[in-house]
């Protein structure tokens, strides 16, 4: 029988099978950080285990930790806590720590590919439902609570049934200023926040070959919001150049060796997937959402729909519209905004601040817009530095801050306020994500930077097509 | 962490009929600094049930005097979707209850339960509608989950449905074993297998 990239990799890290039961699955990577893992660690140690291959588990910090004045001490007492409970179990089991300060620190989905540990044909795992951003790597990758962190720390195995097959196809070309941010939020609107629940995307078509492995990245990331476990795209001469050279990346024979491997990752023509999406990629225009999970999306020269017209219940449909102070019908362009975050797992790479600084180069931020731009990474913003970009954000009005999950769910100070409209390039508005009361529009960093300079809800072609 | 076994429960049960109920909404990320499991009952469903001032919504299901105690939750399609974070789970103990049903479950927040001891049941949407209207309309009207048949019943008329758990995962809610228990009985077969792995 043919078998597809998401069989290949499961079946060769499967340890047994459980009669009537999970498959036993062994994990090669491990990511951690300060808040699912405390009490993993504690679960640990009350039964008496320790962890059996701490060089597989990675540890950073980067949920709660502030976005200025890194250097200083943390000031809250419960945030630095848990960023001593991480560096201390990762002293006391011996598992690399990038904590705050480090070069290598920032957000666990950015360093990870970024240092060469995420790599195709591995199964990676992370008390972090974002996880599904490695699969851009050909590696199955995804989510775990923190039982199952004990698990993997313990043991470096997990227990789930396979999860049934999902491949999503957009073909043709992507018009200007239509991002993968963009294509994620379109697929997600079409399949609703539970159309992939129990599946495993594969990510097919034009569209996702000629993607960026940024872009790749925040596809994959974006998996969980339609309720997939993960997603992957198979593994290509990009996949291969990324990786390559990153300090943690086999070398040498290691790395001949690998590529035989990884060049064995792909569907195979007569594969067979449990259900089957196709997408064409001019269909898809600049996204943003009106609601309260990132299902809710149109293109942002789109009304909101109608109640009658909404797949979820007209109940639910009707209170999130009146959380987010919005009524039916309404334009989402030239909507006034208060708040504009650029970063996250999902949108803080340097490619989506090349997009933004597309945008702003020349412009200004507008006054009634407080902007907060966070890097993923302490490597990203290294290259933006290389690449010139902080002069242009620095023109524009706007300032860079230190790398960290941020007001992507305000676990540190960066919340926006109550009733305050944000667009942010974040993957969840659900209420008060971004701090009690906040208000989130999800975007690409196009649309998040078009709307920081106008004020308003905007359509980054606009700006786009006034720059040719 | 092991926890209680669970057999037949039967209770009064919250009704919370809306869709999509996501973790953040479970537990906001603020009360997640905790470095031990304990407390997170009393941040249930926070911003739902408390306004801003920090005084109750009078109106909100899970403050309703009349449904106090209850160890069932019945929420809407596609409970618990969005973040992985464990805390919903604990948070859905610690609050009291051992089981939720719904006609649909996102994924982790479902495995985070079973791991936890609280069993999820999904059921038809039908039969949660039947359930919804039922404990909405009488409060003290219970709600039977036999885990052993597999069936959910509704006491008052007798109205039945089966649900599905895999017997692996049966077996472990039944016993108060989880999955660890389980690693670690076949470690030797994992440390062979370890040594396969080319990275």
């Amino acid at each position: 029988m043919a078998n597809t990239l998401f069989d290949k990799v499961w079946d060769t890290h499967v340890v047994r099978k459980v009669k009537e039961g999970p498959d036993v699955l062994f994990i090669d990577r491990h990511f951690i950080h300060e808040v699912t893992s405390p009490v993993a660690f504690l679960g640990l140690e009350s039964r008496g285990n320790s962890v059996v291959y701490p060089e597989k588990t990675f540890a950073t910090a980067d949920h709660n930790t502030p976005t200025i004045n890194q250097h200083l001490p943390v000031e809250d007492p419960l945030s630095a806590n848990q960023l001593n409970a991480l560096e201390e179990n990762a002293k006391k089991y011996g598992i690399s720590h990038w904590g705050l300060g480090d070069k290598n620190n920032g957000i666990v989905h950015v360093v990870g590919p970024e240092n060469g540990i995420t790599l195709p044909g591995a199964t990676i795992v992370c008390g972090d439902s974002h996880t599904s951003t490695h699969g851009a790597f050909g590696a199955i990758a995804f989510g775990i609570g923190t039982s199952e962190v004990e698990m993997v720390l313990s043991t470096q195995c997990i227990m789930q049934p396979k999860p049934k097959s999902l491949r999503i196809n957009v073909n043709g070309i992507l018009g200007v200023g239509v991002t993968p941010k963009d294509v994620a939020l379109y697929i997600i609107s079409k399949l609703s926040t539970s159309g992939a629940t129990g599946y495993f995307v594969e990510y097919a078509g034009d569209v996702f070959k000629e993607m960026s492995m940024e872009g790749r990245m925040t596809v994959c990331n974006l998996s969980i919001e339609m309720g997939a476990r993960g997603g992957m795209i198979a593994p290509d001469e990009k996949t291969y150049h990324y990786i390559k050279g990153r300090s943690l990346a086999p070398k040498g024979e290691a790395w001949d060796k690998a590529m035989n491997y990884w060049q064995t990752l792909y569907t195979e023509d007569n594969a067979e997937f449990d259900a089957e999406f196709t997408f064409e990629a001019s269909d898809i225009e600049p996204m943003i959402t009106y609601g309260t999970n990132p299902g809710m999306g149109i293109g942002v020269t789109k009304s909101i729909p109608n109640s009658d017209d909404a797949d979820s219940g007209a109940k639910s449909y009707k209170k999130s519209l009146a959380y987010m102070n919005f009524d039916e019908g309404d334009a989402m362009l030239g909507k006034e905004i208060d708040f504009v975050f650029l970063g996250s797992c999902t949108n803080g790479r340097i490619e989506d601040f090349r997009a933004f600084c597309s945008i702003v180069e020349g412009r200004k931020k507008a006054e009634n817009v407080t902007a907060w731009l966070v890097p993923g990474s302490h490597k990203v913003v290294d290259q933006i530095k290389e690449e010139g970009l902080d002069k242009i954000i620095d023109a524009a009005g706007f300032v860079l801050r230190e790398p960290g999950c941020s007001a992507c769910l305000a676990m540190n100070d960066d919340k926006i306020p109550s009733g305050k409209l944000s667009v942010s390039t974040s993957n969840r508005n659900f209420e008060g994500r971004q701090g009690p009361g906040s208000r989130t529009l999800l975007a690409s960093p196009l649309v998040a930077a078009a709307s920081a300079v106008e004020g308003v809800v905007t359509d980054p072609r606009t700006i786009l097509a006034a720059s040719l | 962490m092991a926890y209680d076994k669970f057999d037949v429960l039967t209770s009064t049960a919250y009704p919370l009929p809306i869709e999509n109920v996501d973790t953040d909404q479970i537990i906001p990320a603020r009360f997640l600094k905790a470095t031990e499991r304990v407390g997170f009952g009393d941040n249930f469903f926070r911003d739902w049930r408390y306004h801003q001032d920090g005084s109750p919504k009078a109106d909100f299901p899970l403050n309703k005097e009349i449904y106090a105690g209850s160890k069932i939750l019945v929420g809407g399609k596609n409970f618990g979707s969005g973040s992985s974070r464990e805390h919903a789970a604990w948070s859905v103990y610690d609050f009291g209850l051992r089981c939720v049903i719904s006609s649909f479950f996102a994924d982790i927040f479902r495995n985070n339960c079973l791991n936890v001891g609280v069993l999820p049941v999904q059921v038809s949407e039908n039969f949660a509608n039947t359930l919804f209207d039922a404990i909405m309309a009488d409060p003290n009207t219970e709600i039977k989950v036999d885990l052993p048949k597999q069936t959910v019943t509704l006491v008052t008329t007798g109205e039945s449905e089966s649900f599905e758990i895999n017997t692996y995962k049966k077996d472990n809610m039944l016993n108060g074993f989880d999955d660890i228990d389980y690693l670690k009985n076949i470690e030797e077969e994992i440390s062979a297998f370890a040594k396969t792995r080319p990275f």
